[in-house]
This record gives structure tokens, C-alpha cells and sequence, in this order.
């Protein structure tokens, strides 16, 4: 298993350099470095001399990818691209373009992001999957019918929807909690518990119904019927064997989005005041900071990798029939 | 035994919720315990600031941090209106005098300034200030610096400025305005007034280069570029000199005499050359030390917490001299209170806290739960907060006024306007026939409705340039633009559209069409923004030009590419803006100037207007102090404009503030930044309103559990009734 671990954090490699890639082509069309100099500069009495200072301190004065202007491999080392790009993969994310250390800020900002996200993945999926099998138990009757029906009016409600409706019921018509906020250390729990009820609510809908799925397919098994032919309660089928065979879809879904819990939710983030990686990458994006946004796609990249990864360690370790090589 | 305990803590625990129910503090304060009554200021800021270095910053946002930091020569008088400079560092008002091109003093201004080599203005400051606790100023027993000479290793367990023990201070000096006026031109700050700067204060551009020459060979020796630290005591420039420890002067180039306000602004207030030489240390700036995250100045207050993510906080500067409350104001101040601090000594406040608030619901929300001591009204809020009269007279909603809150307007020292590309080929050129084209167009475009639909009516159509407040502005009759306006009893009333369409086919386009090719006229708006507003806003411009049968083509892209097409002179007709640097007219008249055209000269004139006679006015205007002399050049200047009609004026932006009734002495200071100094609250009244109107409400809780209880019951009872059925029982 440790050869196929090395080796698809080998197969990692160019697919990081390709995003990079990609990233910095994207992001260069949009945004010239003229433009970002402009940005940074302000907006009132830009002279093009303050621009060309700016880029040559920031190191926006050399060519994009190609420098024909110099010889051998400095042809491509002594380019943006390479200058720019070449140590994130030590994971060294350098200065902002406005001066800050970014791997500090991702550091700081990684924490209140997996405050919220954490718990709500956790109680979430006791919230998705405990909806899910009682509509499983029920399935074909009323109350599975009122179920999906609530499932499908609580998906068609957009995420902002919930936080705004969240914002005003909890904390300015019932008064329980801050409207927005946060603090540090034990003081901070009172700012996540309304992002965390509002993100588990949000997300109810859509997979309550997609786990009700999949149980509804696991009940439909050789195995279950063999179980209700033993005399076993449903309540045991459902909990012992049901479940358990479930789980490979379910890991599938939550273990690939384990990692990009660090990158935190931007609406959510924004919403409430929560200075997490969500709110610093479109803030980035916002003031062209090329610097932050190549980081955190570079970071994105590499924690999506990391999570397929994890999956499929994971089903080697729930399903003893699959086997890493 | 377990089991005890874990009953002895679920008890101890809902003691705990019991205990913190009990308390009549609200449960959706954001603030902790320990601030409850304290004399603390609730502000936000929405975008992290991007720079607190006086020599960087150059943004709103950001100097309203600064400008309580840091004590430039000169301030805006709080109440007097229209804007007033007086001495804040300063002693008293600059003495300036004139020299001709041998050095020679003149007795007085030559008629028209001719024989002017330089402007020098000598500040004198007071004796006394001292800066606020910083530990560049630390020193040992010995007299020595103890923080200028750390290695990395030192600074292995230091984060943030705080982490560094000792602190000093040191007292203000003359020496420390003419350090920061140096460092405009330092090659790594890039200060942005220096290209203005260089062109006015007498060497900086030598400076500058010299500057640029030593950094740039110490960076090619391996020097990281954040750990050099060039000493600009040593650099000797003629523009900036220290006559003893509390004068200094600036020599300036011929005339310039706005120069008054850039010494109120940031980019003139004192930086110590110890902070410069503390943050140059190896290892500071990768722990984000510098001077653009952490500030020191002599103003009221300190920044103390700087988290951009979070929050930042100041604190009173416990070494600020103190200053006395303004003993006079405009007319009507005094009955709106805003005398009764006079003479009081400042600050008023303890310390303001700025949380960071991205989104104007949650702000709004909480400004009415008393968590912010103001706000501003968005168009989110607009309806909830203000009610606007059939006359136009705005006033506070019945649930505003039940809240004791309060509103405050000002028309700000800003236009937003419609230009034309004067080197464009159909809307350009001081011809007649683009002239009428113009003219046209301006009458047809109904800012009236434009301000009525996307501002709330907040905002005044624009007649000229100059918004009210800044000299030359006149009011009434005089004032209006007559090749767009009549004046009635009731005021000005836009033209009609028959004037319009009459001026447009004197240009050649009978009904929208040419009349030479009998093609439909279309032209190009370039403009950026998106979302639904944007597009009403295209429609609304769409409607304006089919009035007069003119097909209008939108060409919408982003910023970017707008602000090139801008800079290459492609752009037909766009929309822009300005915001007041200083409320003198030359800072909004120089955007017609000729020479500041944006494609030839990369100024700030988007329109690439150049009319000789208005330079030549504009010239003689720029130089003159306020007075008959001058509103004649204003006025001479301003029929020019409106004749050629480069831009459709557009209007001039409203502000509208709202407060609470504990928040006292507002009075609205669009152009100066360092107002919070001035600003009292009352933390008693505000703890007690908080609490009133934050009463927790428990039923919908309750409510919500039974709903909950009855939606789990069926399911309870079928579960009940499957788990005991029989299979035969189940089959039927």
C-alpha cells in the first residue's frame, strides 16, 4: 500500500504543475500585471513610472512564461512563472503583493474555517444519515412521502436564503445569538454554533435525499433479505448491515471533502464574519493578489489530491475486497 | 462512581446555562463580558486595509486608522464650514514667503506670481508631543537602543509587535516631518504622490533617484530588499530641511499653493527613524513587522490589535498631549449641541473597536441591536430607515425615531460623472456639431430619475464640476448650467427633450439618423459592473438615448480593461468619478485641464478635454487665494466647460448617516478623517438600551420543540407498531 501511496503522490506532481499552469495562465489574461500594479498602486494619480517601480520591485518585470532574452535554461527560470511558482511545491507560499506572509495568514485563518466546518460535517451526517434511514424505514409509506417532499423544498432553497432567514430568526427576532462575529479561544463557540446550525439546515435537502438513496439501494440486497429470512429486526438490518454497506459511497462523498474543510465556505465565511480561508481567498481574488490566489489554488489542488487519495485508502479499510495496488 | 460524576458535571453544567440566563446581559452580544459599560467605540471595516504607512496609504478606508495615528502639520477645523485648515502638530499656521530665482526673499506674491523661483513654508511645531509606546524607542540602562539590533534567533518567539516587552517613547521633532517627506521618495515604498510630489518639492526628484541608486547596489550585494534600511538622515535634499528641533522647511517649486492641504493629509505627518530602522531588521517583515501593519504617531490613539482578519483595535495613546474640544463653529452648531464639549480636552473615547463586516445585512442588524454606534444607510436599508417627503424632504421612519436613532446629511465633496471622449471622432472635438451632440445627450440624460431610481434620492444633479462646499460652487440662479437647465421659481428644471432633439439634428442627426447616410446614429457607452443593478442601470442609459432615437450599445467589461481602453483613448462616452483630495476647486477643475489628459499625459482629465483658453484661465486660477478675483476665473471657467459640455455632469453624491442617541458630537467632516477624537459616547445609556432591546425570546424555542416532538411521534408510533407487527400482520 505505501508503493501505491508514493506513487499517486508522485502522479500528484505534474497535475499540481498543470493546475499552476493553468492558474497562472488564467489569471494573467485577466489581470496584466499593469493591472495588478494599478490595483495595489490605488486608483488616483498612477503614473506609469509608479507602475513600472512596482512591478520590477514585485518581480512583474519579467517576461510571462518564455524569456527570450536570455540564454539556456534562464530562458524559462527567469520568468514570472518559474520565480513565482517554483516553491510553493516546498510549500513555501512567500509574500503577498501587498507585503504579508501568506503561509502565516493561511495558518491563522486555516482554524476559524475548520471551526465551522468540522462540526458541521459531523453533525451533519448524524443529522443526513439518522433522516435518511428513518425515510429508508419508512419507505413507500406518508411519512416517506412527506419526507422527500420536505427534502426536495429544503434543496430548492438557496444557501444565502438560510443564513439571511438564519441571521434574522435566531439573532434578531429571538435574540440568542451574536447576528455575526468571532472571537478566539471558548469565546468563539457561541459565533460557530449559528454558521454550523445554518450550514447542517442547509444542506439537510440534498443529502438526506442522496443517502436515502443509497440505503434504499442496500435494502434492495440478496444480504438484507437473508437477514429479515434469520428473524432480525429492522432496526438491526438497518443499523448492522445496511449501514455498514453503505458506507463506501457515504466515505466516498465525506473523506474527498475532508481536506478542502481547511479552505473554508466563502458565503458562509463572509456572511458571518468569520475570518477563515474562504473570505481571504476572494478577498485575494477581489484585489487581483496574485500571490494569495496561485497559494490557495495550489493548496486546493493539492488537498483535493490528498482527499481522492485518502478515499482510496479508505474503502481498503471498509471493504477488505478492495485492495490498493 | 462514574456515573455520579458525569451526573455532577450535567448538573454543574446547567447550573452554568442557568446562571448565564439568569443575567440580564444580552446572549447575542458579540462583545465579551469584560467590555460591558466601557467607554468603547463600535466601528467596522469591511476590506482589510491594504497599507497604515503614511507614505503608502492613500485610500479612505484606510486612513480613517491612520489619520487617529499619526499627526500631520495641519487639520481640518471640525465645525467650521467650508473646510478650514488650523494647526494640529503644528504651533501655528505655516509662515509662507516666496524667493525669486537668486534666493532672494520677496516682501510679497508678484501680481500674477511672475518672478516666483520657489514657495518656502517654515512649520513650526509644538514643543512636547511625544509618540505613543513603541519599542523601536526602547532603550537599556546604558541609553541604548534594545531592539535595533536583534538577529533572527531573537525573534523566534515574537508574532506580533506586542510580544516585544519594553517600550519607549520619545518626543516629537521636526527632524521626523522632514524623515517622511524623504521617504516619498524611497525607491521601496512607492509612494504614490511621489510622481506628484517630485514635480513640486524642490530635489525630491534628485532624491529620489539617489535613493533608487543605493538600494538598488545593496540589493544586487544579496540584501533582502525588506531588511534594507537606508539612514535618510544622511540624504541632505534642498526640499525638505530642519531649521532647529521644532521648524522645519519645505521648499517647494514655483507655486503650488494646495500644498497648504497635502500637510494635512498622512503623507506629511512624522515618522521616527527608529521605527524605520527597527522594522528593517532581518526576520520582521516574514513575521508581517513592518511599518505599514504597525503604525506609530503621536495622535490620540495607538493601534494595539491589528488582525485585518478579525478586528483592530485603538487605544488611547497615553502620551498624547491633549487638545482642546473646538470653542467656535458654524452657524447652528451651537444649538445642535455640538458646543457643549468646548474646550473639553480630547480624546472622549477610550477605545474604538473595528470589527471586521463584510456584508451590510449583519452590520445593519446589529447597529439596530445597539452593537454599532452608527451606520450608514445602504439601499438594503434605505426603506426601513428614512422616508422621503413628496417634496424631497427626507426624514427618519417611525421605527428609527422610536429607537431614538438620529441622521445626519451632506452632500460630499465628490461627482460622478458622464464623460465623453473629446478624441473621439463622432462625440469628441470642440466643433459645433459635436458640441450639440453633446449638448443634446446631456439634456436627454435624466439624472433626476437617475438618482431618484438607483440612489434613493441620494444626490444632487450636478450643474458644473464643483460640488457644493468647495469655492466657486454658487448656488441658485447663478449657479445652474443654463445649456441644460432654466431656472424656475421652484429651481432648475432640465430642458425638454424638444430642445434636445432640436440641438441634435443641428448636429446632423435629424431623429437619431445622419443625415448625410441616413444610418441610425449608434453609439458606445464603456462601462463596467454586473449583477442585476448594473443591468437596470444599462436599460435605464438605453431608455435616456432612445428618447432621442439614438441606439446606445453597451460595452460592458471589467475594470481592468476599462481603465485601458481609458488610458488608450478607445472608449466613446463612460461613466466616472472623483473624490476631493482637499476642498479646493483646482483639485476638480484640473480634471478639464489639457495637460493632464489621460491618453497624452496619463492625468487624471478621462475626457482628454483641452480647451486653450480654459488652461490659460485654469493657470491664473490654481495660484490665487480665494476671492472675487478668483470665483471670476471659476465662474469664466465653468461657462467654458458647460458650453463644450465634456461630460454630462451627472450628480453629486449624498451621504446619509444614522446614530444612536448615546453617540454624540457628529457633525459630518467629509474631506478630514481624524474625527474620532471628538466623537463622545454614553456607555451607560447605550449598556442599559442594549439590554432593553436585546431580551432573549424563548417561546419560538418552545415552539419549534413541540413542532419537532410532533413530527417524531408518528414516526415513534409506526416504529413501534413495525418492530411488534407479525408478518402476518405486516403482509395484511
Amino acid at each position: 500500500m505505501y508503493a501505491y501511496i508514493v506513487r499517486r503522490l508522485l502522479y500528484a506532481i505534474p497535475i499540481l504543475v498543470g493546475v499552476n499552469l493553468i492558474t497562472f495562465v488564467l489569471f494573467f489574461v485577466v489581470n496584466p500585471p499593469d493591472d495588478m500594479a494599478r490595483m495595489q498602486l490605488g486608483m488616483k494619480r498612477v503614473t506609469p513610472e509608479a507602475i513600472a517601480r512596482w512591478k520590477e520591485a514585485h518581480g512583474y518585470d519579467l517576461p510571462l512564461l518564455y524569456n527570450a532574452g536570455e540564454k539556456g535554461m534562464a530562458r524559462l527560470t527567469r520568468t514570472i512563472f518559474f520565480q513565482k511558482s517554483v516553491r510553493l511545491f516546498l510549500f513555501d507560499f512567500g509574500r503577498s503583493d501587498s507585503g504579508r506572509d501568506i503561509g502565516y495568514d493561511i495558518r491563522q485563518r486555516m482554524w476559524p474555517s475548520l471551526l465551522i466546518a468540522l462540526p458541521t460535517l459531523v453533525l451533519g451526517m448524524l443529522v443526513y444519515v439518522s433522516f435518511a434511514l428513518l425515510l429508508a424505514f419508512f419507505r413507500g409509506t406518508r411519512l416517506d412521502l412527506g419526507g422527500v417532499v420536505l427534502c426536495v423544498v429544503l434543496m430548492s432553497i438557496s444557501a444565502l436564503y438560510y443564513i439571511i432567514v438564519g441571521q434574522y430568526v435566531i439573532g434578531k427576532v429571538m435574540r440568542l445569538l451574536p447576528i455575526s462575529g468571532y472571537d478566539h479561544g471558548w469565546l468563539a463557540l457561541k459565533f460557530t454554533l449559528m454558521p454550523v446550525l445554518v450550514g447542517v439546515l442547509s444542506s439537510v435537502g440534498a443529502s438526506s435525499r442522496f443517502y436515502r438513496s443509497i440505503f434504499l439501494e442496500e435494502l434492495g440486497r440478496d444480504y438484507v433479505r437473508t437477514a429479515r429470512a434469520k428473524g432480525l429486526r429492522e432496526s438491526r438490518v438497518l443499523f448492522r448491515h445496511v449501514l455498514r454497506n453503505a458506507l463506501i459511497p457515504i466515505l466516498t462523498n465525506v473523506v474527498a471533502i475532508l481536506p478542502l474543510l481547511f479552505l473554508g465556505s466563502l458565503i458562509m465565511e463572509s456572511f458571518f464574519g468569520i475570518p477563515g480561508l474562504g473570505s481571504y481567498t476572494i478577498d485575494a481574488i477581489n484585489r487581483q493578489d496574485f500571490a494569495i490566489v496561485r497559494a490557495m489554488v495550489f493548496l486546493g489542488s493539492f488537498l483535493y489530491i490528498l482527499g481522492l487519495l485518502l478515499t482510496d485508502i479508505s474503502y481498503s479499510l471498509v471493504d477488505p475486497r478492495v485492495r490498493l495496488s | 462512581m462514574r456515573k455520579l460524576r458525569r451526573m455532577r458535571s450535567s448538573i454543574l453544567l446547567l447550573l452554568v446555562l442557568f446562571a448565564a440566563g439568569c443575567s440580564d446581559r444580552p446572549w447575542n452580544d458579540p462583545y465579551p463580558a469584560s467590555q460591558d459599560g466601557k467607554n468603547i467605540l463600535y466601528s467596522s471595516f469591511s476590506e482589510r486595509p491594504k497599507h497604515l504607512d503614511p507614505a503608502r496609504s492613500y485610500s479612505s478606508n484606510e486612513w480613517t486608522f491612520i489619520e487617529q495615528i499619526y499627526e500631520a502639520p495641519l487639520q481640518y477645523h471640525y465645525l467650521k464650514r467650508p473646510y478650514t485648515l488650523v494647526p494640529r502638530a503644528a504651533a501655528r499656521m505655516p509662515e509662507v514667503w516666496y524667493e525669486d530665482a537668486q534666493g532672494h526673499r520677496l516682501p510679497r506674491r508678484p501680481p500674477g506670481g511672475k518672478g516666483i523661483a520657489a514657495t518656502v513654508y517654515e512649520i513650526s511645531i509644538r514643543p512636547g508631543i511625544r509618540y505613543a509606546p513603541h519599542p523601536c524607542f526602547a532603550k537599556d540602562a546604558r541609553g541604548g537602543y534594545l531592539y535595533h539590533h536583534l538577529q533572527e534567533r531573537d525573534l523566534l518567539s515574537v508574532h506580533r509587535l506586542s510580544d516585544f516587552p519594553v517600550t519607549g517613547t520619545r518626543e516629537l521633532t521636526a527632524a521626523d516631518y522632514v524623515y517622511e517627506i524623504k521617504r516619498l521618495a524611497h525607491p521601496r515604498l512607492l509612494s504614490p504622490i511621489f510622481g506628484l510630489m517630485r514635480r513640486y518639492i524642490e530635489g525630491l526628484d534628485e532624491l529620489g533617484r539617489r535613493l533608487k541608486r543605493d538600494y538598488d547596489a545593496r540589493r544586487e550585494a544579496g540584501e533582502a530588499p525588506e531588511a534594507i534600511w537606508l539612514d535618510l538622515r544622511r540624504y541632505d535634499f534642498p526640499g525638505a530641511r530642519v531649521v532647529d528641533r521644532y521648524t522645519y522647511r519645505v521648499r517647494i517649486k514655483g507655486e503650488y499653493p494646495q500644498f497648504l492641504y497635502w500637510l494635512a493629509m498622512p503623507f506629511f505627518a512624522p515618522v521616527p527613524w527608529e521605527a524605520d530602522r527597527f522594522y528593517s531588521q532581518p526576520g520582521m517583515a516574514e513575521r508581517n513587522l513592518t511599518l505599514d501593519w504597525y503604525p506609530v504617531g503621536t495622535g490620540p490613539y495607538m493601534l494595539t490589535e491589528n488582525n485585518p482578519n478579525l478586528r483592530m483595535r485603538m487605544d488611547r495613546n497615553p502620551y498624547f498631549r491633549g487638545e482642546p474640544y473646538p470653542a467656535e463653529g458654524a452657524p447652528g452648531d451651537a444649538e445642535r449641541g455640538l458646543l457643549a464639549d468646548a474646550g473639553r480636552t480630547l480624546p472622549f473615547i477610550d477605545s474604538i473597536v473595528f470589527n471586521l463586516e463584510k456584508e451590510d445585512i449583519p452590520y445593519w442588524n446589529k447597529f439596530l441591536q445597539g452593537y454599532y454606534d452608527t451606520s450608514g444607510v445602504t439601499s438594503d436599508s434605505f426603506d426601513q430607515a428614512v422616508r422621503v417627503g413628496s417634496g424631497g424632504e427626507v426624514q427618519l421612519s417611525p421605527a428609527m425615531q422610536a429607537k431614538g436613532i438620529r441622521l445626519s446629511t451632506a452632500v460630499a465633496p465628490s461627482v460622478y460623472y458622464f464623460g465623453f471622449n473629446m478624441l473621439d471622432p463622432v462625440v469628441g472635438g470642440l466643433d459645433e456639431r459635436a458640441r450639440k451632440l453633446r449638448l443634446a445627450i446631456s439634456i436627454a440624460l435624466d439624472y433626476e430619475e437617475y438618482i431618484s431610481i438607483f440612489t434613493n434620492d441620494r444626490g444632487v444633479p450636478a450643474q458644473g464640476p464643483l460640488p457644493p462646499g468647495i469655492f466657486g460652487y454658487r448656488q441658485g440662479k447663478a449657479g445652474i448650467n443654463p445649456y441644460v437647465y432654466d431656472w424656475t421659481p421652484q429651481g432648475p428644471r432640465r430642458k425638454p427633450l424638444s430642445v434636445a432633439r432640436r440641438l441634435l439634428a443641428e448636429a446632423g442627426y435629424p431623429d437619431g439618423r445622419d443625415a448625410k447616410t441616413g444610418k441610425p446614429l449608434i453609439l458606445y457607452l464603456d462601462t463596467t459592473g454586473s449583477g442585476p443593478d448594473a443591468k437596470a442601470q444599462f436599460d435605464w442609459f438605453r431608455k435616456q438615448f432612445e428618447k432621442l432615437h439614438i441606439q446606445l450599445v453597451i460595452r460592458n467589461t471589467d475594470y481592468n480593461r476599462f481603465q485601458e481602453k481609458m488610458n488608450e483613448g478607445t472608449a466613446q462616452m463612460f461613466q466616472w468619478g472623483w473624490n476631493a483630495d482637499y476642498p479646493d476647486p483646482e483639485n476638480f477643475l484640473f480634471l478639464l485641464y489639457g495637460p493632464n489628459g489621460k491618453v497624452k499625459h496619463h492625468g487624471e482629465n478621462a475626457a482628454n478635454y483641452a480647451n486653450p483658453e480654459y488652461d490659460r484661465l485654469f493657470e491664473r486660477m490654481r495660484n490665487l487665494p480665494n476671492g472675487p478675483e478668483r470665483q471670476a476665473l471659476i465662474d469664466r471657467m465653468l461657462e467654458i466647460v458647460r458650453h463644450d459640455a465634456p461630460w454630462a455632469w451627472g450628480y453629486y453624491p449624498k451621504q446619509f448617516s444614522l446614530y444612536h442617541q448615546w453617540y454624540h458630537n457628529v457633525k459630518p467632516n467629509l474631506i478630514a478623517r481624524n474625527t474620532l477624537k471628538y466623537r463622545r459616547i454614553d456607555p451607560q445609556l447605550r449598556e442599559r438600551l442594549r439590554r432593553a432591546w436585546n431580551r432573549p425570546v424563548l417561546w419560538p424555542l418552545g415552539l419549534l420543540l413541540l413542532l419537532l416532538v410532533l413530527a417524531v411521534l408518528p414516526a415513534w408510533i409506526g416504529y413501534r407498531r413495525h418492530e411488534l407487527a407479525t408478518a402476518r400482520e405486516e403482509a395484511e
